[in-house]
């Protein structure tokens, strides 16, 4: 048993401000139990990726309903490397056509909720998914 | 009093005779019923029901005060309304075919949708705006993207809706000088640009400057428009994206009208009179789909606005009590499960929307919630405007609904649970200091995660989400946005700065700069930058250096 809480940032990148399912997600999240940091809106890949360094984030949760998400997402996986946080889990949701999921997934998303996804199973997953960080490192 | 008491009484007897036998045998499907947003729902309503209604008070006709049937006598017995499909994408000459489209199969007005890095005021070519440009709609950087996007379009005879908040001063600039350019005069141009900065703070989350600074640009743009551009709507009051971020319809219905008092409000500090400017102020709203309930809400909302401008602000003009406004279907009832289904969901909330009696209508296409809708889907959603108009017969009549007894209870519910909002925030003081406060915007969140959890526990249902479930792939083509369109708009942009006259584009920055520093009107300097090829970051970076730039507290 880990007995560190896990700790999630839910961000929102580029510039939408469709903040609804960030903000649902972000609070179901913490209803069950994980620390949650939610960033606010039009952050950009480094701001996010600074974030989770910085806040010894576990996993980044990412909502984006612009259609940007191919070129942010991968970039934010980009500097999650550079920055030495490779085992941070980055899962995502929005408005994300079929073709792009497999392509973000092969970049390195963990998973990715579309439309519809109920809480309880964007919850569940991150239960079974999401591990604190250090416990792997030791 | 005597003809209330007997329908209570039979009432009673009938609750204790036909329905307790009906009941008995057939119990109904839940305890309590509710509409969409939670209002009780009852079993019937009869005249019992109607408490304070007065026929002339509460009612009235067509055409007059309090106008709950309508701010025309004849509603579309005279014309139908506005089909304005809201469309823009990729590149000026992409939109630009588009609105050649949608004009040629029968659309009477153009509505614009403009990218995220033109809503929030950044160049194509800015490090924020990657990856977007072009996506959620058309990319202007300058005046000569606009004159493309306006290319051969009638500008004296079709009304061009602009949905921009935070620059909308530059874009109204930028149509004024591309229409000049192109030959129409200032008196020549009618159109709508959203200006509704409040709700962006509410909901929308496009900014740029903190809300106070944002509210003396949208005075010198009401002072402007008021002045320069007779057939121009300055504002439209949107409670579109209030809802769609999760509000009830009364959160939606008085948050709009709240934020309407602002303006209201403001431009009267800014030297106006109520009457010079109120009668071009307009409204936007949402169509969900609780048939009743939408219904209920566009006639609260003519009331209360009615009453609102004649008793609070002592308009004189009966225009200026008027509300009229633009409806959309909701984008976020749309489901991306059996896309189909959202063909029958907009009908449905189209239907409202007319018989609710708004003025413009736009109908989402099924495909929406996986990118913009393709010209098919399109088609589709145009011709459901059509079969309501002139096949299914609800426009021969004016408010077909009013004095249904349900209906007429539902008003009455909408405005008062509206007026209550309304009082809160006036004790605010007012809804820029609500907003400040994050008021609404905690208002929102709560109704939007209680909506949540109950499709969670499948107290309320979508079809094809939470119930009726199939297993299915994605199978409807959808629109994509080619990435070489940010690539050529970048190059764009570039070659305008290295083209025009640097100095006149310059001088034109500092003039604005010293004119928003000493709080003067700031729009007929905004219009000289534009003249002059300044682009649209470089101006909203004067705008940020003297106001400020905002950053919303983050609220879960």
């Amino acid at each position: 048993m880990a007995t560190s809480k896990i700790r999630i940032i839910v961000a929102k990148p580029g510039l939408d401000g469709h903040d609804r399912g960030a903000k649902v997600v972000a609070r179901a999240l913490r209803d069950a139990g994980f620390e949650v940091i939610y960033t606010g809106l039009h952050q950009t890949p480094e701001m996010i990726a600074t974030a989770a360094i910085q806040e010894d984030a576990d996993a980044i949760g990412l909502s984006i309903l612009s259609g940007a998400h191919m070129m942010l997402f991968r970039r934010i996986i980009e500097l999650l490397r550079e920055k030495g946080g490779d085992d941070i889990v980055v899962f995502g949701g929005g408005i994300i056509p079929e073709d792009d999921v497999s392509a973000l997934k092969a970049a390195g998303v963990s998973e990715i909720f579309t439309p519809g996804a109920s809480l309880e199973t964007i919850v569940r997953w991150v239960k079974e998914h999401v591990k604190p960080r250090g416990v792997k490192a030791q | 009093m005597e003809k209330l008491w007997q329908l209570r009484q039979e009432r009673q007897r009938w609750e204790a005779t036909t329905l307790k036998e009906a009941l008995a045998r057939q119990p109904e499907r839940a305890d309590q019923f509710s509409t969409l947003s939670d209002l009780p729902v009852n079993r019937i309503y009869g005249p019992e029901d109607l408490r304070g209604f007065d026929l002339e008070r509460s009612l009235g006709r067509p055409g007059e005060y309090p106008f709950t049937r309508g701010i025309h006598p004849t509603r579309y017995r005279g014309r139908p309304w506005t089909m304005r499909q809201f469309a823009g994408f990729g590149s000026a000459q992409d939109s630009n075919r588009r609105f050649h489209y949608l004009l040629e199969h029968g659309q009477t007005g153009l509505s614009v949708a403009f990218d995220m890095p033109t809503l929030m005021g950044y160049d194509s070519d800015h490090p924020r705006a990657l990856g977007e440009v072009g996506r959620e709609g058309v990319a202007i950087d300058s005046v000569q993207d606009m004159e493309i996007l306006l290319r051969d379009l009638p500008l004296d005879r079709v009304t061009t809706s602009m949905t921009i908040n935070a620059p909308a001063n530059i874009l109204l600039a930028m149509y004024v000088g591309a229409a000049e350019n192109m030959g129409f005069t200032r008196a020549q141009i009618g159109g709508t640009t959203q200006t509704d900065m409040l709700k962006e703070f509410i909901a929308q989350k496009e900014w740029i400057v903190p809300p106070r600074p944002s509210m003396k640009m949208i005075q010198d743009m009401l002072v402007f428009g008021t002045r320069e551009l007779p057939r121009w709507n300055v504002i439209s009051i949107s409670g579109y994206h209030i809802r769609e971020a999760g509000a009830t319809a009364v959160q939606e219905l008085a948050f709009t009208l709240a934020d309407g008092i602002a303006y209201v409000q403001a431009g009267i500090e800014a030297g106006l009179e109520v009457d010079e400017f109120a009668p071009r102020l307009s409204f936007f709203f949402d169509c969900h789909n609780d048939f009743f309930e939408e219904i209920a809400k566009f006639r609260a909302a003519r009331r209360l606005w009615a009453r609102i401008m004649r008793d609070r602000f002592k308009a004189k003009n009966p225009r200026s009590w008027w509300l009229r406004f633009h409806t959309q279907t909701a984008g976020v009832s749309l489901t991306a499960q059996q896309p189909l289904n959202n063909i029958v969901r907009v009908a449905i909330q189209a239907l409202a929307g007319v018989l609710g009696g708004t003025q413009s209508l736009h109908t989402n296409s099924m495909d929406e919630t996986y990118a913009l809708p393709t010209e098919d889907a399109v088609m589709v959603a145009l011709r459901t405007q059509q079969i309501i108009a002139h096949e299914s017969g609800v426009a021969d009549t004016v408010d077909p609904l009013g004095g249904a007894y349900f209906v007429e209870s539902m008003t009455t519910t909408m405005e008062e649970r509206a007026e209550a909002y309304i009082q809160k925030i006036d004790d605010l003081g007012g809804m820029v200091r609500a907003v400040e406060l994050g008021y609404p915007q905690r208002e929102i969140a709560e109704a939007s995660y209680h909506y949540q959890q109950q499709l969670e526990r499948k107290e309320k249902i979508i079809v094809g989400v939470n119930d009726f479930v199939v297993p299915e792939e994605q199978s409807i083509p959808i629109l994509r946005i080619d990435p070489e369109v940010e690539r050529r708009q970048i190059e764009r942009v570039r070659r305008v700065r290295a083209a025009r006259d640097e100095v006149r584009a310059r001088r034109a920055l500092d003039e604005l700069k010293r004119a928003a520093d000493s709080g003067e009107n700031t729009m007929d300097k905004v219009l000289e930058c534009v003249k002059a090829g300044s682009t649209m970051g470089e101006i909203c970076d004067v705008f940020r250096a003297v106001y400020g730039e905002y950053r919303e507290p983050a609220i879960i």
